[in-house]
């Protein structure tokens, strides 16, 4: 009779997982149905929001279960490094969720935020879409598998890594990508923020106060409490929002708002200088404790932003489909595909992502079981963040949101051209109501603020004051949301421009010993100069570039980081392919045939498209037909440079997908060897533990 | 409330984390030092050579 009823029970229990899977993955489909079918009617965020989370539940339960059971074999028993290499300093175990949000904290960046505005031009089902289906078959299988194969290889980087498994040439490639993609991706950060700060007194205050602010919480965390991070951090945190609300005041006084006005040139002149300082200085001053602030303040607005969108629940204006998906956008140019899935890098599938998968967080795994939720979950979250810019994007009238993010080359300067030719493409929005969107957020114009962070800034202050504090206090909540992102940009860029200076330093001590010593003065004032100027470089290109810059430059970021991301799924073929298990491979090879054929395709029009808007050559050819002058020779020289660059990425990254492609054919065929590096089997001191 | 009690300490635990509040205890134990300025200082040193080389995310 027992028998019967624990029986009885098991069927119970399983009828109810499954009823309950089922009910997922219908509310899902039901969530999909709705955003992708519904044309010409304005649906709710919390359909994506419902999408992404079914999508997400789904993914995480059955395929990246499938991923570690079949392909990884995922051993609980293994100790990892953290536990074998213990030594309180790099190597420590440490709780799951404590590593989930070290690595969610690490990975997450401007990228996911400013990506899904940019491609909202599309309108909101492309990149939905892409994010949702690109972060669980891609991104996240990628963060997944290269933590796992760090861990496996007590800690190895990602150019480590291709260097022992593919070889030389993968080592090489791998080390270029990342110092190209660092270089590219300062610049069109610094472009972000100066298009966010340029005549915007307001928003240059707020940000040049966080350098006192940072050096008070260096003095308060050194002197005063030692190692008290987060309670200087809650303390900048609050000082900042005292600067946000002074901002106001410094904004309306006809006196000192002119210190804080600068134009796009300036600015940008202002952040190299800043760049340079930021890389040659000592860090534990100024920089660390911005680091700090900017982190307490990214992790507390996404949370916000989360908040505000369940608990105000916004329409989303943005159709599901624009007329810009044949090419035509004025944000930036090209089809949906590939320019979409280029657009939106970080938050469906990041190149950059395995760098941190193959740098701190493998050093912090207590066991191989949790690499599951720690490279696939919080790739997860990085996903959601870039759902939630979407919905910050699609929240805006469509006529504001093109008013923002279209260059005055393309819809003219004078307000009245600028809502003609928006109004013009069926998008209506008039000259009245945008000085009033900018009177309202304490703005002196909205019109061209090109590079997604106003447009962002101005989503977000709506869902914000429409769930917290109303119209009346939309400017601060702008202005927040503009502080939020320049000052997570600025810290980005002063992180990478020493990452990129170090990676040059060790490059350089292979040729002469003393130019790789980090402590020596000259080499270390000649590397940041260098690295500087490459980004200081593109930044004044975007400057200068009357069709505002985002459009060459976020395209090139997309394309490194893209191109990144196939050496990192390369990297894991080649071990799935070396472990005996070809027949799996398709978990990695399908997501890399997927990237190679956007990046290769988005690279040649990027270089070779006859249209002037989308290809550098055919727009350095149009240059070259006009009237000749110093002007058009920089411009015919810049586009001839990024057409070199991407040409030079693509042709580096040719060379290592045949290598590799070369050593899988020779391993599954046997003519080849499958030498695997990894770390000898050691029993792990936790096995007792469950999960 | 044994699980809100569990939630706050695996958050705080985590933020200790992300700002190095844990790193800074461990350097402590390890070095067999007591909070201060001066080990603050020399924290940060150390760090330094670390965290300057750790790539931030795009």
């Amino acid at each position: 009779m027992r028998r019967i009823t624990t029986w009885q029970g098991r069927l119970v229990s399983e009828l109810v997982r499954i009823l309950t899977w089922l009910g997922v993955v219908l509310l899902g489909a039901l969530a999909f149905a709705t955003i992708a079918l519904h044309r010409g009617e304005q649906i709710s965020a919390m359909w994506l929001v419902l999408a992404a989370v079914c999508t997400y539940v789904v993914g995480y339960r059955f395929y990246s279960k499938f991923v570690s059971a079949n392909v990884l074999g995922l051993n609980p028993q293994r100790a990892t490094p953290a536990e074998r290499l213990d030594n309180g300093r790099d190597f420590v175990p440490t709780n799951k969720w404590v590593v989930f949000g070290h690595h969610f904290a690490a990975i997450a960046g401007p990228g996911p935020l400013i990506g899904p505005v940019l491609a909202a031009q599309f309108g909101y089902l492309p990149g939905t879409l892409w994010i949702l289906a690109g972060a669980v078959f891609g991104g996240c299988v990628q963060d997944f598998v290269i933590l796992l194969f760090s861990v496996r290889r007590d800690g190895k980087s990602l150019t480590e890594m291709a260097r022992e498994e593919i070889g030389r040439v993968g080592g090489f490639v791998a080390y270029v990508a990342v110092l190209s993609i660092i270089v590219i991706l300062l610049g069109a950060g610094a472009l972000i923020v100066v298009n966010a700060l340029k005549s915007s007194p307001w928003g240059v205050f707020t940000i040049a106060m966080t350098i006192p602010i940072a050096v008070l919480m260096g003095f308060y965390v050194r002197r005063l409490r030692p190692g008290k991070v987060l309670e200087s951090s809650v303390l900048g945190f609050v000082l900042v929002i005292l600067a946000i609300l002074a901002g106001q005041w410094i904004s309306e006084n006809a006196t000192v708002a002119p210190w804080f006005t600068f134009t796009a040139p300036t600015l940008a002149i202002l952040i190299i200088v800043y760049g340079y300082a930021a890389s040659a200085l000592p860090v534990w001053l100024l920089l660390a404790p911005r680091d700090y602030l900017s982190t307490f303040v990214k992790l507390g607005t996404i949370g916000l932003l989360a908040i505000g969108i369940i608990l105000w629940r916004p329409t989303l204006h943005m159709p599901p489909l624009t007329r810009f998906v044949d090419g035509t956008g004025p944000v930036f140019s090209g089809r949906v595909f590939p320019f979409a899935f280029i657009t939106i890098a970080c938050g469906a599938i990041s190149g950059f992502h395995s760098l941190i998968s193959s740098g701190t967080t493998p050093k912090l795994i207590r066991r191989e079981t949790e690499t599951r939720m720690v490279g696939y979950g919080a790739m997860m979250a990085e996903s959601m963040v870039a759902i939630m810019a979407t919905i910050a994007a699609c929240v805006l009238q469509p006529g504001t949101y093109f008013a923002i993010n279209s260059p005055a080359g393309i819809v003219g300067k004078p307000a009245d051209a600028a809502v003609a030719t928006i109004s013009g493409w069926g998008f209506p929005v008039s000259a009245d109501s945008m000085h009033a969107l900018a009177q309202a957020v304490g703005e002196q114009t909205l019109f061209n603020r090109t590079g997604g962070a106003p447009a962002f800034a101005l989503g977000m202050a709506q869902i914000f004051s429409n769930s917290l504090g109303g119209q009346a206090v939309m400017a601060i909540w702008y202005h927040f949301a503009i502080m939020f992102e320049a000052l997570f940009i600025l810290t980005v860029l002063d992180a990478g421009t020493r990452v990129g200076r170090f990676m040059v330093q060790d490059a350089l001590g292979h040729i002469w010993k003393p130019l790789g010593r980090t402590s020596w003065y000259p080499s270390i004032l000649g590397t940041s100069a260098l690295i500087v100027g490459a980004w200081g470089y593109f930044l004044w290109q975007g400057v200068k570039d009357p069709l505002g810059g985002i459009n060459s430059l976020w395209p090139l970021f997309g394309i490194c980081n893209q191109l990144l991301a196939t050496v990192a799924l390369c990297v894991a073929t080649t071990i799935i392919v070396k472990t005996r298990k070809a027949r799996f491979a398709l978990v990695t090879l399908a997501p890399l045939a997927w990237l190679v054929a956007v990046t290769f395709t988005a690279s040649w029009h990027k270089m070779f498209d006859p249209n002037p808007r989308i290809g550098f050559l055919a727009h350095a050819r149009q240059l070259a037909a006009g009237v000749p002058s110093h002007e058009v020779y920089r411009l015919v020289f810049n586009d001839r440079l990024d057409a070199a660059v991407t040409g030079v990425l693509v042709l580096l990254v040719t060379l290592i997908l045949l290598e590799s492609v070369w050593l899988w054919g020779g391993v599954v065929s046997g003519s080849k060897q499958a030498v695997i590096r990894e770390a000898p089997f050691v029993m792990t001191r936790f096995a007792e533990e469950q999960g | 409330m044994k699980r809100l009690a569990r939630f706050a300490t695996v958050l705080v635990s985590c933020l200790r984390e992300i700002f190095d509040e844990s790193a800074y205890l461990r350097f402590l134990r390890t070095h067999r030092m007591s909070s201060s300025p001066e080990a603050y200082a020399e924290f940060c040193e150390e760090r330094a050579a670390v965290s300057a080389r750790r790539p931030r995310c795009c």
